[in-house]
């Protein structure tokens, strides 16, 4: 392919006012084209596409044995950091690498220096002396600008856990460029829209908001040049539209491994890219350029960059997130503001990789589901999930209504306009903790210090309800405010020392921007406060009068069987949080959401946390999310949904997460029987009010056996809470924790 | 929204104007299940109380009509109510199941009547038909699917499955279905070395080839899930020792009835 062709970048589109200003979402819904049929149409991989595939199959065993396959631990990363890599020169389609080499991880010490160091360590290699100097001697981090600023209250809440996983010690990530913009309009006219949004800036006073727009403005102008500069590496001139699909693939690729080459964000998401793309492919096939084989293999060759961004962390980071996600999540599907499906041939090519390339949990294939979608993408949706469990699905109808029809996830329920919205990322505060704090006046149950401001505890043997709602109510006012501070700090630091350049160039300006909030602990919570209501919850005290256990008598009802009386304490309890977090001031007035939503960190939330008044033994893991308590959803996987569907997402919106596993038996006795009636679940769930369910269909007895023989399910994905994993690169703890999920199965 | 969280609401509110809302059953408890008792997903009201003791029985803490709780036909009509939407915007309905529910004929006929009428749902009635004669013609007629679970071929295999039942019973109930026009599913559970003789699974498939209105036979692998229901009620699970039937087994027994020209899952 050469990359000066003379053709004109546009011909054959439908022109809008998507060629005057910088606006992809105009062109998608001029010049889409709604797919209503079924799957056959889709080829299967290329021995082209295997070739390249088995090189990297060949090195993943490796990688999994080592933690990691290479470190480049000489060269802190930028756009342009490294020479150009490639997985098999030849055969590749669309082309380029993080680094040099696949595989071969880059550091991003900007971020963090100790979390770049001590992985090194971790995985044998030594810090490089050069790069330790740079960044304590002449750099400051964002990590070490964080602790500068922290109160001694949010370093207190964060030792003890009732606030974790702050996205302190490396790349906030969960921002979402849209990439698009570079194959639509190529990088010179986003630098020429970027240079008249700082001029415009110029009439303006120099106050603190507009010095940091004008300096931000400059660092993206700086970004988008090391673009182009890193895309001529590999040969291509990207200042100008791409004119293929091929290129357009390219294009957007580029602008995508630019950002992973600057940022070790937790999230880094795609997008919405599918439908973009169809428009491209679609042409291309019109035009004699590319056959149906062809589209595909160039969907797969993408697919294949993809599945290999890797990020350099620490073993225990790791281990809180389950494996070593990257969360490259596209959102695929979902309905047009016109009342026409987004669903292209391309959404199913982009599912088809699912098959051709085997099951895997990245890119994070995230379906918008409407029960107003074509049949023919519904089932083959729900045949991928039973084939895969490497799906997750979030309510197209709750979604669009309250941002656009060109909006996408970050990470794994968090929805945003592409290009118009970014989030400052918050992690979670612990309810379930928090509800401990109220009982014991605000110390810690495990280590007795003071973390929360004292007060008198919940007094008496048995646990009275109304008092201890009232010291709950006090401790989640604490909790929202040193919460938000936290998030205030970290994310003031993080523009300051790790600022996303060309992620923001590939954002509106100015943007909207959400301060992401996230609760872990719901349902133990919930469950503990409707035994103290329903039960008898005696209170068992050690020596210094702190409560470490409790004794419960009585049935009570628990969240996740569809009986109000559990399920509304869970309602007030997340509209309550959202509106103590809601009061508090945000850095640069950014709008406060609140997800539902724990990833795999429930392992660690609940290893951090005492016994609870439901029964719950100390350290036993939370339930994922929104999950009901692991073995207390009893009426099965329906009823289970629509607890959780209850919860409002418009005091939650980053996202209610569910993860639900069903075995094969348990969804119908034939294939075509089980398709049907899973795609009938996610219509009644999207019907209900549900955000977001995970989908695994899959026997106990497989994850037992894969425990025992991992090398017999190299490939085996699990959807946890917002996102898939590897299944044996889980921790034994892990392990057991996805294993003794509830299983909805009728037996 | 802060404050204390709002009151539970009243289960049951309804104000006793028929004799029959106030008609109570013994419910042993209530699921919701997708594609496995019947079509869809459905809302799967198990009542207590069986005559048999079946020697596969998964359920034996369904046996006693004691084991069960008292439960109103309006009640039980109201928590069915909350999933109509879901059921019908998934496909599916209600399956009324146990246990024997015509061991509770009265309590039966109301619910599947209610659910059927009021409700507007699909739904199915899962019993052995042993006690098909307490099915009075109200209640069938509320009846869209019969899952029958036909034990065995032969007289003999049949009371060895089930220790106290008769063969004869059930195969007048499948008949009365038919000539009444009542769609069924009949269900055959597999059993190695009890119910996978040849011959046995002939009789059956003969049986069920004869049935006008059989839409699909289910043959169902036996499988051990139950046993721990047996150790935690003190009772010896006699197919303890028993392995579930391989694939060829099963392949082989599904392929009798397909050679029928039936529909087999």
């Amino acid at each position: 392919m050469t990359a000066t062709e003379p053709l004109a970048p546009w011909r054959g589109f439908h022109a809008g006012a998507w060629q005057e200003t910088v606006d992809v979402a105009d062109f998608v819904r001029h010049n889409h084209e709604p797919y209503t049929g079924d799957a056959s149409f889709l080829t299967g991989p290329t021995p082209r596409t295997l070739a390249v595939w088995d090189r990297l199959r060949d090195m993943f065993p490796e990688e999994r044995r080592r933690g990691v396959y290479d470190v480049d631990a000489a060269t802190p990363s930028t756009i342009t950091s490294h020479a150009p890599g490639y997985i098999d020169r030849e055969r590749e389609l669309i082309v380029g690498l993080q680094t040099d080499a696949p595989l071969r991880r880059a550091i991003m010490p900007a971020g963090g220096l100790r979390m770049v160091e001590t992985a090194l360590r971790a995985y044998g290699r030594e810090p490089d002396p050069r790069v330790h100097e740079i960044f304590t001697r002449y750099r400051r981090t964002h990590n070490d600008a964080v602790f500068d600023a922290y109160p001694e209250t949010v370093l207190a809440a964060r030792r003890s856990h009732v606030i974790t996983g702050l996205p302190d010690a490396y790349g906030r990530g969960r921002i979402i460029g849209d990439y698009r913009r570079v194959a639509l309009y190529g990088v010179d006219r986003l630098i020429e829209e970027r240079r008249a949004l700082k001029a415009a800036l110029d009439d303006r006073r120099s106050t603190d908001d507009v010095i940091r727009d004008r300096e931000e403005l400059a660092e993206q102008l700086r970004a988008l040049g090391e673009l182009k500069e890193m895309a001529a590496s590999y040969g291509f001139d990207i200042s100008r539209p791409a004119v293929t699909g091929a290129q357009a693939i390219q294009w957007l690729y580029f602008a995508y491994l630019a950002a992973t080459k600057e940022q070790n964000g937790a999230a880094m998401s795609l997008g919405r890219t599918a439908g973009f793309l169809d428009a491209y492919l679609r042409r291309d096939i019109a035009e004699g350029r590319l056959d149906e084989s062809g589209a595909q293999e160039l969907i797969d060759d993408f697919v294949i960059k993809l599945r290999i961004i890797r990020f350099l962390r620490t073993p225990e980071y790791d281990q809180l997130f389950s494996g070593d996600p990257t969360w490259v999540t596209e959102s695929l599907g979902g309905m047009g503001a016109d009342g026409r499906p987004l669903v292209t041939r391309t959404t199913f090519r982009y599912l088809q990789t699912l098959y051709n390339l085997g099951p895997a949990p990245e890119p994070n294939l995230t379906v918008l589901w409407s029960p107003r979608l074509p049949e023919g993408f519904k089932r083959f949706c729900a045949q991928v999930s039973l084939d895969t469990s490497a799906i997750q699905y979030e309510n197209d109808e709750l979604i669009r209504p309250a941002y656009d029809d060109d909006t996408a996830i970050a990470c794994c329920v968090s929805a945003m306009r592409v290009g118009r919205d970014m989030q400052f990322f918050g992690a979670r505060a612990n309810l379930a903790k928090a509800l401990l704090y109220a009982i014991n006046g605000g110390r810690d149950e495990l280590s007795g210090a003071q973390v929360a401001p004292p007060a008198a505890p919940v007094g008496g043997e048995t646990l009275d309800y109304d008092e201890v709602l009232a010291a709950y109510d006090r401790t989640l006012d604490w909790l929202a405010q040193t919460y938000v501070d936290a998030l205030n700090v970290i994310h003031h630091q993080h523009d300051r020392y790790a600022y996303e350049r060309l992620e923001m160039a590939l954002h509106d300006h100015p943007v909207r921007r959400f301060m992401a909030t996230g609760i872990a602990g719901l349902s133990v919570a919930v469950d503990s406060l409707s035994a103290i209501r329903y039960g008898r919850v005696k209170v068992l005290r050690d020596e210094s009068g702190l409560a470490v256990d409790y004794a419960v008598e009585g049935e009570f009802p628990t969240y996740g069987n569809d009986d109000d009386r559990a399920d509304e304490i869970a309602v007030w309890l997340v509209e309550t949080f959202a509106e103590k977090l809601r009061r508090q001031r945000t850095y640069r007035d950014a709008e406060l959401t609140m997800s539902v939503l724990t990833i795999t960190s429930n392992v660690v939330y609940g290893k951090h946390t005492g016994n609870t008044p439901d029964g719950r033994r100390a350290g036993e893991p939370f339930a994922p999310g929104a999950n009901p308590m692991n073995g207390r959803d009893t009426h099965g996987l329906v009823a289970s949904a629509l607890s959780v569907a209850k919860l409002p997402y418009d005091a939650a919106r980053d996202g209610i997460s569910l993860t639900g596993t069903v075995t094969p038996d348990g969804l119908g006795h034939t294939r075509d029987e089980r398709i049907a009636n899973l795609a009938g679940v996610l219509d009644g769930y999207a019907d209900a009010g549900g955000f977001h369910l995970n989908v695994n269909v899959l026997d106990r007895a497989t994850l037992l056996d894969a425990m025992a023989h991992p090398e017999r399910y190299p490939q085996l994905t699990v959807r946890v809470s917002g996102y898939a994993v590897n299944f044996v690169r889980l921790t034994p703890e892990q392990q057991r924790d996805v294993v003794s999920r509830t299983f909805h199965g009728s037996l | 929204m802060t404050g204390r969280p709002p009151a539970p609401p009243q289960v049951t509110a309804a104000a006793p104007g028929r004799a029959a809302e106030a008609l109570t059953g013994a419910v042993h408890s209530w699921d919701t299940s997708v594609g496995v008792d019947g079509p869809g997903t459905r809302f799967v009201v198990f009542l207590a109380g069986c005559p048999l003791r079946c020697r596969y029985c998964h359920s034996p803490d369904t046996w006693y009509g004691r084991s069960g709780r008292r439960r109103t036909v309006d009640e039980m009509v109201a928590l069915a109510g909350r999933y109509r939407r879901f059921i019908q915007v998934a496909g599916g309905g209600v399956t009324v199941s146990g246990g024997e529910p015509l061991l509770q004929p009265a309590f039966t006929r109301e619910l599947l009547r209610r659910c059927h009428v009021d409700l507007g749902l699909h739904t199915a009635l899962d019993t052995s038909g042993f006690l098909g004669v307490r099915a009075d013609d109200t209640l069938l007629d509320a009846t869209d699917l019969v899952l029958l679970d036909v034990k065995a071929g032969n007289p003999q295999t049949y009371r060895r499955v089930t220790g106290t039942g008769r063969l004869a019973p059930t195969l007048r109930f499948a008949q009365r279905l038919a000539d009444r026009g009542t769609p069924m599913w009949i269900r055959y559970v597999l059993v190695p070395g009890l119910t996978d003789a040849v011959d046995e699974v002939e009789r059956v498939a003969d049986i069920a080839a004869g049935l006008a209105t059989l839409q699909r036979v289910e043959v169902l692998p036996f499988h051990r899930l139950g046993a721990h229901k047996y150790a935690e009620l003190g009772l010896t699970f006699p197919l303890a020792d028993t392995e579930p039937p391989d694939a060829d087994l099963l392949t082989r027994v599904r392929g009798q009835f397909a050679a029928r020209g039936l529909t087999v899952t």
